[in-house]
């Protein structure tokens, strides 16, 4: 779903890096394949620096072909979560580091689920895998606010509920030059533990209980999105148990882990609240 | 700015190596600094920035990014060059197989160096041989003219739609890198008519991007489709390129005026020699000084430079076996649980096998992470194999079928 | 000869046959096309059904199909391409006014 509505922002003009993920199986076997544009496989690790060669071979390319349609196109990379917040993440801080011309996109699925549900350092706690069959211990690293600390051109998060949303800031993204980020929260039906059917009303609940927040980092400026705006008053925000309960990856979730969760989501609004604070001050 | 009148520069091995990406027009430099290699990086961002190359220079942050950003220019068709050496090239060992699965013609230089632990950051070729079944070509320069003229060959070599493989080029770190010698750096017009034009807009013939031509590279292939056929091609067409490499080595003496044997291998007095000794990288060159020596005081020897390791000149082996009765091949590099020596020794006994020709072959290691080998030690070298042809009598003090030339005792 | 999937899009084969390792090019490349998995619509079992007449035709089928199988038709309706549903049941669930059914495939056998 992250896929058809972010290339329907993008359009034809774009190069597609895929690192080892989902994306590899999910397009078909060679000779076939699915996506209408430009895309490469690549190693694990690999993706961001081959973004980053590809959009200097672009630049090379304009410089010696200049008018024609180089200088449009966009390199990008949909990556994983373990192929961003773990293997990635040093070609992935590299690239924003340089602020290499490139769209790196990471579609969140909180494990490694296609060798099967291992956990990545983007499960959150209590979640159960299958390499962490009693929940997970440790918490959910939060890579967009790394890569913010980067100070890039842009920072963003989705979620595939909100198609729109994410429209929208592919579209922006499109126009800005430099390292981009979108970070896409995409609940998966058989590592989470719920019914097909019910992913986007799993990804809207995540955004209504204030657990995934939706916001832009544009040049340093926090800016939170519009379906994010109304839970900046907690008595908005629906309870993260119904939430959690109805997800069978947190069967094993104890009390001490839900007031974690809870005590979590918190801090991260209080924070918000300090930058939305901060912005006004400086305004 | 171009090279309009061909210039003799007092240079390193390393500064040679950069000139040459220079005279190449290479569009796209990856690289990350690590000693001994550091000089080439720091002379191509001199060369970038000052505008004296239109280059696009990614400085990434580990050499395994540097050998992704190269794929990924060179997939989007444009020409590409780095360095590295030693510990870098293991790091990006994984990339390495990438590339040469993917058959792009990148280029590139090593400064090779020894492999840690313990930490050495001397001469040693244990680096680039480790990395012989990857797919790439291998050659080794011996001179600091030779770094600058293998890389202009590489770019012919590696693009000619036969090849279509990437090419190291490796040298001895601190031997050849920081050492300086005058080279000759060729002007731009005879350049253009000995090197291949840049990628067109196009891109390479087997891979491109391109948004009127949308194509997916590196699908998953199952066990009974073509993947095994696709490796096999790689064999097929390395193994093939022999010829090619020495149709651009003939064509580089003809425009340059500069000789490199056939291009696979240097023969220096062989026509008469008895026994004869085969070497990698610098050490070749000393040899030939070895060689003038010995045969003031008589002796009938020769040696051989191996240029090209990968594709290994198996032809070329089977002939100056005939010639002589014994002959030592000396390995800079070690290959660990092997019973016939380093890897060049082990593939030249290979290459022997079943042809019926009985020379014995000798496997020497010596020069082991930048330990010195003198003048006087490769005599020595020459003298033990002349033993052993006319008495048939092994060195006293070889260690597991191999000599183990210059190890150190301290008295 | 390989060097045909370097032409434009009109002039290289729609999908490449090879009958042995040399006919192929030097590397794997695969152009895109329709049903690269084949065709998915056998995975299902259960069919999403659009009843017409509670469908006010918002659009939200078509915004939330992971797979892009919900088209527009000229009557402002929508239509689903039964040999490429997967039968996820997300239109279903999604559709404010439950005007879409998920029945089970043996119906319609």
């Amino acid at each position: 779903m992250a896929l058809r509505w972010a290339m329907k922002a993008l359009g034809p003009k774009t190069a597609l890096v895929a690192p080892a993920s989902c994306l590899n199986v999910v397009v078909g076997l060679w000779p076939k394949t699915a996506p209408n544009f430009p895309f490469i496989n690549m190693a694990f690790a690999a993706a961001a620096a081959a973004a980053s060669g590809i959009s200097a071979a672009f630049k090379a390319k304009d410089s010696k072909f200049p008018g024609k349609v180089w200088g449009k196109m966009t390199s990008l990379v949909f990556a994983g979560d373990g192929g961003t917040t773990d293997i990635g993440i040093q070609g992935l801080s590299g690239a924003a580091e340089r602020n290499s011309d490139i769209l790196y996109v990471c579609y969140d699925n909180e494990a490694y689920m296609n060798t099967g549900i291992q956990r990545s350092s983007s499960t959150p706690h209590g979640a159960r895998t299958t390499t962490t069959p009693f929940g997970k211990q440790r918490f959910k690293k939060n890579l967009p606010a790394i890569v913010a600390a980067h100070n890039v051109p842009y920072v963003a998060t989705c979620c595939i509920s909100y198609p729109i949303d994410l429209y929208e800031k592919f579209k922006k993204a499109k126009e800005i030059k430099g390292f981009r980020y979108i970070h896409i929260l995409a609940p998966c039906p058989p590592g989470w533990g719920f019914a097909s059917e019910d992913t986007v009303k799993m990804g809207k609940m995540a955004v209504e209980t204030g657990f995934w927040i939706l916001y832009e980092v544009e040049n340093g400026e926090f800016k939170l999105s519009k379906p994010s705006k109304k839970y900046l008053d907690p008595s908005k925000r629906r309870p993260i148990q119904e939430y959690l309960e109805i997800q069978k990856r947190f069967n094993t979730l104890s009390e001490v882990g839900l007031v974690k969760w809870q005590e979590n989501i918190k801090n991260a609004w209080k924070y918000i609240e300090l930058e939305l604070e901060l912005k006004e001050k400086k305004e | 700015m171009s090279q309009k009148e061909q210039e003799i520069k007092f240079i390193s091995g390393n500064v040679a190596a950069a000139y040459a990406a220079r005279s190449a027009k290479v569009q796209v430099i990856s690289a990350y600094p690590i000693t001994p290699q550091t000089t080439v990086v720091e002379k191509l961002s001199d060369f970038v920035d000052s505008g004296d190359m239109p280059a696009q220079y990614i400085k990434v942050e580990s050499e395994h990014s540097v050998m992704a950003a190269l794929v990924g220019a060179s997939i989007a068709g444009t020409r590409t060059f780095s360095a590295t050496a030693g510990q870098g090239l293991l790091y990006m060992s994984e990339m390495v197989h990438w590339a040469a699965g993917t058959r792009l013609p990148i280029v590139m230089t090593i400064a090779s160096r020894g492999i840690a632990p313990p930490w050495n950051i001397w001469a040693d070729f244990t680096d680039v041989i480790s990395q012989r079944d990857a797919g790439w070509l291998i050659s080794f320069a011996s001179s600091h003219q030779e770094i600058y003229d293998s890389v202009l060959m590489a770019y012919k070599i590696c693009e000619n739609e036969e090849v279509l493989l990437p090419m190291f080029i490796a040298y001895g770190g601190f031997v050849l890198s920081h050492t300086s010698k005058p080279v000759i750096i060729e002007p731009d017009n005879k350049l253009e008519k000995f090197l291949p034009p840049l990628p067109d807009e196009k891109g390479w013939p087997h891979i491109f991007i391109d948004p009127e031509r949308p194509m997916m590279h590196g699908n998953l292939i199952m066990p009974s489709g073509f993947y095994y056929e696709f490796r096999m091609k790689i064999h097929d067409e390395m193994m093939k390129s022999t010829h090619i490499i020495k149709q651009v080595a003939l064509e580089f003496e003809k425009i340059f005026g500069r000789s490199y044997g056939n291009g696979l291998i240097q023969e220096y007095k062989m026509d008469d020699a008895e026994v004869a000794l085969i070497n990698i990288g610098g050490l070749a060159l000393q040899a030939e000084q070895a060689v003038d020596e010995l045969r003031q005081e008589g002796y009938k020897v020769g040696s051989v430079k191996l240029r090209h390791f990968r594709p290994f000149p198996i032809d070329e082996i089977i002939n100056i076996a005939k010639k002589v009765d014994v002959i030592g091949v000396v390995d800079r590099d070690t290959a660990f649980g092997s019973p016939t020596g380093g890897a060049v020794s082990s593939e030249c006994k290979s290459a022997l096998h079943n042809t019926g020709i009985d020379t014995i072959i000798l496997p020497i290691i010596t020069g082991i992470g930048g330990r010195e080998v003198s003048v006087e030690q490769q005599k020595e070298e020459f003298k033990i194999l002349m033993i052993l042809e006319e008495t048939g009598e092994l060195p006293k003090d070889m260690i597991h079928g191999t000599l183990w030339d210059g190890v150190l005792e301290v008295k | 000869m390989w060097k045909i999937i370097a032409e434009s899009k009109d002039k290289r084969p729609k999908l490449q046959n090879y009958k042995n390792w040399n006919e192929l090019p030097p590397i794997p490349i695969s152009f895109p096309c329709y049903g690269s998995m084949g065709e998915t619509g056998d995975w299902r079992v259960f069919r999403p059904v659009i009843d017409k007449k509670k469908c006010t035709k918002c659009g939200f089928c078509w915004m939330y199909c992971p797979e892009g199988v919900i088209q527009k038709s000229e009557d402002g309706f929508f239509t689903i391409d039964y040999v490429y549903c997967k039968g996820c049941g997300i239109c279903a669930k999604e559709c404010p006014v439950k005007a879409i059914e998920m029945k089970r495939e043996s119906e319609f056998e």
